[in-house]
Order: C-alpha cells, then sequence, then structure tokens
C-alpha cells in the first residue's frame, strides 16, 4: 500500500512515546516492541477510520491501549493478576543507566492495577489531558483523575516518600535518646 | 547496680513520635510528594522517548511501503 508521507511521519515520529507508555504497562521490552509493531500495522490497516486533523498520536495510543487491554485478558493465566510477576520479569531486564532510584521507581510502577498505572502514565508522563486519558481508557474523566490520585497514593507508599520531612522525627527522637540516655 | 531505667521519660517520648506519625500520614499528598514522584515518572518514560525509533519499526514501514501486497503476513 503506498504510504501517505505525513501518515508515515506521524506513525514513525509516535513510536517512541508509543514504546514508552507500552514498556511502562507490561514491564517487559520484546513484548512491548511487539505490541508498537502490532499498533503500527492496525494503524495502516485501518487510517480510514482516522479522522484527519484530530490527534494522531491519541489516536495511536488507544489501539495500542486496547490492543494490551485483549491480549492481556488471553495471558491472564500466565500473567495472573497478582502484584509481584512483573516485577519480576522487570527484575530480568538490563540496567542500561545503573539508576538505582529509577529501577525501584519501575518495580513500584508495577505493583500498581493496570487501570491506574496506564492512567498515570498517560496524564503524568506522556503529556495528554484527563480529557485525553479519559477517551483513550474509554471512561470517564473523573474515573481518570481518581485513578491517578489513587495509583499516586500508592506509588508514595511503596516508595516510602512522605510528605513530610524525611529526617524530622527520626532525627528528632534520636536526639532526645542521645541527650536523655547520658 | 541494678539501677531501673527511666521508664516514666520514655512514655511522652513515645507519644510525641506516634503523634507526629499520625500527622505526617495525610489524606492528600503534599505537592512535593506529587513532584518528585511526576520526576521519576518522566525520568522512566523519557529514557525509553530518549531511544528513539528502532531499525525495526523504520523497516516495516519501508517494507509495507515498498512491496505492496506483496510481503503481507
Amino acid at each position: 500500500m503506498a504510504m501517505d508521507e505525513s501518515v508515515r511521519k506521524a506513525v514513525l515520529g509516535a513510536v517512541p512515546s508509543l514504546r514508552a507508555f507500552a514498556i511502562s504497562l507490561c514491564g517487559n521490552v520484546d513484548r512491548a516492541d511487539d505490541l508498537v509493531q502490532e499498533t503500527m500495522l492496525r494503524a495502516l490497516a485501518n487510517i480510514d477510520s482516522f479522522q484527519p486533523g484530530t490527534n494522531m498520536s491519541a489516536w495511536l495510543f488507544t489501539i495500542l491501549r486496547n490492543h494490551f487491554r485483549s491480549e492481556y485478558r488471553k495471558r491472564r493465566r500466565e500473567v495472573e493478576d497478582s502484584d509481584g510477576h512483573y516485577a519480576e520479569r522487570l527484575k530480568t531486564q538490563p540496567e542500561q543507566h545503573g539508576q538505582v532510584e529509577l529501577r525501584e521507581f519501575r518495580e513500584a510502577l508495577a505493583h500498581l492495577p493496570t487501570d491506574q498505572r496506564e492512567a498515570l502514565i498517560l496524564v503524568g508522563a506522556s503529556g495528554f489531558s484527563y480529557e485525553e486519558a479519559a477517551h483513550i481508557c474509554g471512561c470517564a474523566v473523573g474515573t481518570i483523575k481518581s485513578r491517578v490520585n489513587r495509583a499516586r497514593t500508592r506509588l508514595a507508599e511503596l516508595l516510602s516518600i512522605n510528605s513530610t520531612d524525611e529526617f524530622g522525627p527520626d532525627e528528632q527522637t534520636r536526639a532526645v535518646l542521645a541527650g536523655g540516655g547520658e | 547496680m541494678n539501677e531501673r531505667k527511666p521508664v516514666g521519660q520514655q512514655k511522652p517520648m513515645e507519644t510525641a513520635a506516634s503523634r507526629h506519625k499520625d500527622n505526617a500520614k495525610p489524606a492528600k499528598l503534599g505537592r512535593e510528594v506529587q513532584a518528585r514522584l511526576g520526576q521519576q515518572l518522566r525520568a522512566m518514560y523519557d529514557d525509553v522517548v530518549s531511544q528513539g525509533v528502532p531499525d525495526r519499526f523504520t523497516e516495516l514501514l519501508n517494507q509495507i511501503d515498498g512491496t505492496g501486497n506483496k510481503d503481507k503476513r
């Protein structure tokens, strides 16, 4: 099929963020790349259903997200809903930049339920508005907002990030103990 | 020798600590926490974005574009 140059550019241009989204979703680079490839094939096969002037990137994200969801349902027996699985897979990923913080963050993210994870990524990293994210996930804007909030709260718990001072109470207590012991 | 520990002194400290803990558990996340989570999330995401477009995807498009239906799966 002959491809419109603008379509080609738009699709290729979306690949890096589609990959980032896919990897964040499934936690596995190879599977993520397969998801992206399938997304491209589906998009090009259905390019007529794309409305020119609308957001091509959001359209592609929707295709990828829906494909991931249906794959996920198929693979549920293998993947299961349990928390640890994704994290286990993530641990086998090569650590390209050796950033411990990043790895810990990935692992924490993998512990979130899928709908919270996708909402958080779309809004917090992909740069979509709540409205766009709601459209991509096929749910209400309020649902996206509450998923993002729950995702943040859970992540903060998992990563032990407290809103108040990190060393405040402990250091105070330690100082009191040290002083009182003499 | 067997001096008793100043038990009385420990109690108020414990109460103070646990009270502080309660205060540190807000229903809503503070701005700083949200900012830090956002930063880490984007760092993770941008790490992949910065890898650009792997060859396999450019090749895929070339294949679809160039060979028409000949090589269709």
